[in-house]
């Protein structure tokens, strides 16, 4: 056991993006400022470099770029039409989390124009600036206050230019409603009359402030959906809605089990086929057809030969991680104090072992891709969280110079961190490219489930010692594989070792909404319930007891008030519990009342209340919406969803076997927001769905005096 | 070649060429390209794919075309002369979806749970509408902006 006094810390801060597939961000504007006002029409543009975004460290710099290029590292830009029409580009998409409507908000908001007038441009790489991706809750924290300093700089350079042709100071103008007025005058124009015949590109100075949340007029309002009424009628196409002409479907050979290996393949009956293309390239293989049927008639025709290798099974799965930790990873660990020191102080002292499964995504759009080749350049439509990252690997599986390669991301049928990959992408352009057609992938629900990755799942060991007055004396904290997201505890406690141990997963794991944060918050917060009851102290005043930042303090009191904690037992099998913590710059607490019938195990969420804090809230009721789908969401993580697999096959992999919330699992919910007008803003997309698995499992516990540790709570139920 | 069949969708006569083993959402996306209705499983578990088969719910992942005689409603059929339908407008002003790649779906099981019924409960409406899956959790909403739809309906018929 360590006795190191002083903190010592192996990079953790790097951690919460470990399954992010991190890259650095490499830019290539291929516009000079000429091309950009032909491309986009005349009017005004104002653009941020990446330098201007990182906290404005760039001291001076070299900003004398030369007068027709545009600097090589945008990151957000907006133009103003002559018809006074605004266009936001951004590299981020839009994936049911709402960003479009919201940026929108924080642009129409900060440049002063109607919010109608504002339309985004997203996700597409020959448009839009480089983006990392749309993933970590970052868009609302990095993207918006990108947006608001262009929006920003614009409205003031439409001040500047209005003053100009009216010789006056532009201090002495008020710009608002997409108009100018010269109170002193009376003059007033329009944005589209000083936007009109003009070319001016400029870049957003180093310093001008942006709105305060305070005075915001358009952002902070619960504006609906963007486009919603092309949702409602069926007609928003989606990436597997496109219908290029001369359009081909492609279905690719996919092997019998994980780690098979091709033997032999013989693809001549196939070929025989009327209108297939076949492709047999190293160990890709797969059909394009002038229908789906016939792509997979094609693949059935193909004679093949594997070898399998054995494959653990979900049923070792939490001994196998153990056993398989990757030593050539170094991990990431705090400490800080002395774990030996804290349990010989501890009047309580407790060891517990949790485990979370692995987990779908099960997107109702499965991953697609649409690619066309022309003239030796490719494009292609894909719902992807990465459009960057996927255009780069298609240009290099394709030998393309990235100018070549165009990615174009259609607003997407939801994602929750399981599209980054860009496997459907590259399935369709290599198959477009022996077709010499546009070819579509639509990947089937059970290659969704089989093919694509999962939430890591984990082993989480805890070893701990409360003083009898309840104060927490020791922390220690191991996890085997599913993360170190959340894994840092918000509570209080002078002697800590919180260290995460990679392994060598027998499944393809990565992304998913929330990540480990719903691990480390499951096991952390179960734990801290059992802790509260070895010190006799009720599980609300034992956290507030442990709590110092008063963030944390305010959503538990708040989520605890609105449920009437502590609450009476008023029947049988009814319980109650609470949970919760911080995770991406939001602070959550969740209280749940269960019942549960013991005959059977089964577990039904009678009501939820969620308490959340993300600093300054854009747009309230998209962000109810996202709570109460991080909520119902979170229910199937927490009760049922588990995959199962055996000999290097998914046994569960469709909707009749793998469960996932539906209306009848729907519990009373509500929601309680903190808006901290004072606080920038946080994403909210993962956050709110980290308290609610031990709400549940404590409450779990309250009713039945059973702790249960593993994730899925109540599977079989 | 099987002669075309003749097909009635949204109160239009097609003409359609696949075979009659073909399943219904594929004749309609990739023949007809009313691609509104949407894949999701191919199992009939998710709903996505719902159309009204005379005014039933249908999963037309588990329809073939052959086995189609009674006329079909897709989501498209539902806007009449640029008026939404009442549920359409109900989700939409209740903004009760996130991604709504499951809308369509939801939409159109909503419209024949109303024929059915003109005020389901919220138990009578998660009851019908449990066949339908929305990933994103927007459950609560889809159940009040039927509600809100049934209040509509019953205003226009007074």
């Amino acid at each position: 056991m360590s006795t190191l006094a002083n903190k010592f810390t192996r990079e953790p801060e790097l951690e919460p993006e470990r399954y992010e597939f991190r890259e650095a961000p490499i830019h290539h504007f291929a516009l000079d400022r000429r091309d950009f006002f032909k491309f986009f029409g005349a009017g005004i543009m104002v653009f941020a470099a990446a330098t201007d975004a990182l906290a404005l460290q760039e001291s001076g710099g070299n900003r004398q770029n030369h007068p027709e290029e545009l600097p090589k590292e945008i990151t957000a830009w907006l133009h103003i039409g002559e018809d006074g029409n605004v266009t936001a580009f951004t590299g981020k998409v839009e994936i049911g989390q709402n960003i479009r409507t919201s940026l929108a908000q924080s642009v129409a908001d900060e440049l002063r124009v109607p919010f109608e007038s504002v339309r985004m441009v997203m996700g597409d790489t020959q448009l839009t600036p480089f983006d990392m991706g749309t993933f970590g809750s970052r868009s609302t924290p990095t993207m918006a206050p990108q947006l608001r300093r262009v929006a920003s700089a614009a409205r003031d350079l439409l001040l500047q230019t209005a003053a100009k042709e009216w010789n006056t100071a532009p201090e002495k103008l008020l710009a608002a409603n997409a108009k100018i007025r010269d109170a002193a005058s009376g003059r007033s124009t329009t944005y589209a009359d000083v936007a009109r015949g003009k070319t001016l590109a400029q870049r957003i100075p180093d310093e001008d402030p942006v709105t305060p949340a305070s005075e915001w007029t358009i952002a902070g309002k619960s504006l609906p959906k963007v486009d919603g009424r092309a949702f409602v009628t069926g007609r928003h196409q989606y990436t597997s809605d496109l219908r290029p002409a001369g359009l081909m479907y492609g279905k690719i050979l996919r092997a019998p089990s994980f780690g098979a290996t091709m033997t032999s393949c013989d693809v001549t009956a196939a070929q025989k086929l009327p209108g297939a293309v076949l492709v047999h390239d190293g160990d890709f293989v797969g059909a394009a057809a002038t229908s789906e049927t016939e792509a997979e008639e094609a693949i059935a025709a193909i004679c093949t030969q594997w070898k399998e290798t054995p494959q653990p099974s979900s049923s070792e799965l939490f001994p196998y991680l153990k056993q398989n930790v990757d030593t050539t990873d170094p991990g990431s660990l705090t400490q800080s104090g002395s774990i030996e020191d804290g349990l010989a102080r501890a009047a309580h002292r407790l060891e517990a072992s949790y485990t979370v499964a692995y987990i779908a995504h099960a997107p109702l759009e499965p991953r697609a891709a649409v690619a066309e080749w022309k003239d030796g350049k490719l494009t292609v439509w894909t719902g992807t969280q990465r459009p960057f990252a996927t255009r780069d690997a298609l240009a290099e599986a394709f030998h393309l110079s990235r100018e070549n390669v165009r990615v174009i991301v259609p607003d997407t049928g939801s994602a929750y961190g399981g599209k980054h990959t860009p496997d459907a992408a590259l399935e369709a352009a290599r198959l477009a490219r022996a077709a010499g057609k546009p070819v579509k992938i639509v990947w089937t629900r059970e290659e969704e489930f089989t093919w694509a990755y999962f939430r890591p799942a984990g082993v989480i060991e805890i070893k701990s010692g409360v003083a009898a007055d309840g104060t927490l004396t020791a922390w220690e904290f191991h996890n085997y594989n599913s993360g170190a997201s959340g894994i840092a505890t918000a509570y209080t406690v002078a002697n800590q070792h919180i260290e995460f141990h990679p392994v060598r997963s027998p499944l393809r794991q990565g992304s998913y909404r929330g990540l480990a944060a719903t691990a480390n918050h499951f096991a952390r917060e179960s734990h801290m319930d059992d802790l509260a009851r070895a010190a006799n102290m009720d599980p609300l005043d034992f956290r507030l007891k442990n709590i110092s930042d008063p963030r944390l303090r305010d959503v538990f009191q708040a989520a605890a008030k609105s449920f009437g904690w502590p609450a009476k037992k008023t029947k049988p099998g009814q319980g109650f519990g609470i949970g919760g913590g911080i995770e991406k710059g939001g602070y959550v607490a969740t209280c749940a009342e269960i019942s549960t019938d013991d005959a059977r195990g089964a577990v039904r969420v009678v009501r939820v209340v969620t308490a959340f804090d993300c600093g300054a809230i854009v747009n309230p009721d998209g962000l109810r919406n996202q709570i109460m789908g991080a909520n119902i969401m979170g229910l199937g993580g927490a009760l049922f969803e588990a995959m199962a697999f055996d000999g290097g096959r998914i046994t569960n992999a469709r909707f009749s076997r793998y469960r996932v919330p539906r209306f009848r699992d729907v519990p009373d919910m509500e929601i309680v927001l903190l808006d901290r007008k004072d606080i920038a803003s946080a994403g909210a997309g993962e956050t709110p769905l980290v308290g609610l698995a031990p709400a549940i499992g404590n409450a779990i516990f309250d009713a039945t005096g059973v702790r249960r540790t593993a994730l899925p709570l109540a599977p079989r139920a | 070649m099987a002669p075309p069949l003749e097909l009635e969708i949204n109160g239009t006569k097609y003409l359609v060429h696949s075979d009659p083993d073909t399943r219904l959402l594929t004749v309609l996306r990739d023949e007809l390209g009313l691609t509104g209705t949407k894949y999701g499983c191919g199992e009939g578990q998710c709903g996505a794919c719902t159309v009204l088969l005379g005014g039933s719910p249908r999963r037309s992942c588990q329809v073939l075309l052959g086995e189609v005689v009674q006329p079909v409603t897709t989501i498209e059929g539902l806007e009449k002369d640029g008026h939404l339908h009442p549920v359409q407008q109900a989700f939409l002003d209740l903004d009760a979806f996130q991604c709504a790649y499951c809308t369509s779906g939801m939409i159109i099981s909503s419209v024949a749970l109303l024929a059915q019924k003109r005020n389901p409960s919220p138990t009578e409406i998660a009851q019908f509408m449990q066949g339908n899956i929305c990933r994103c959790g927007t459950y609560p909403r889809i159940v009040d902006a039927i509600q809100q739809a049934a209040k509509s309906m019953e205003k226009q018929l007074r």
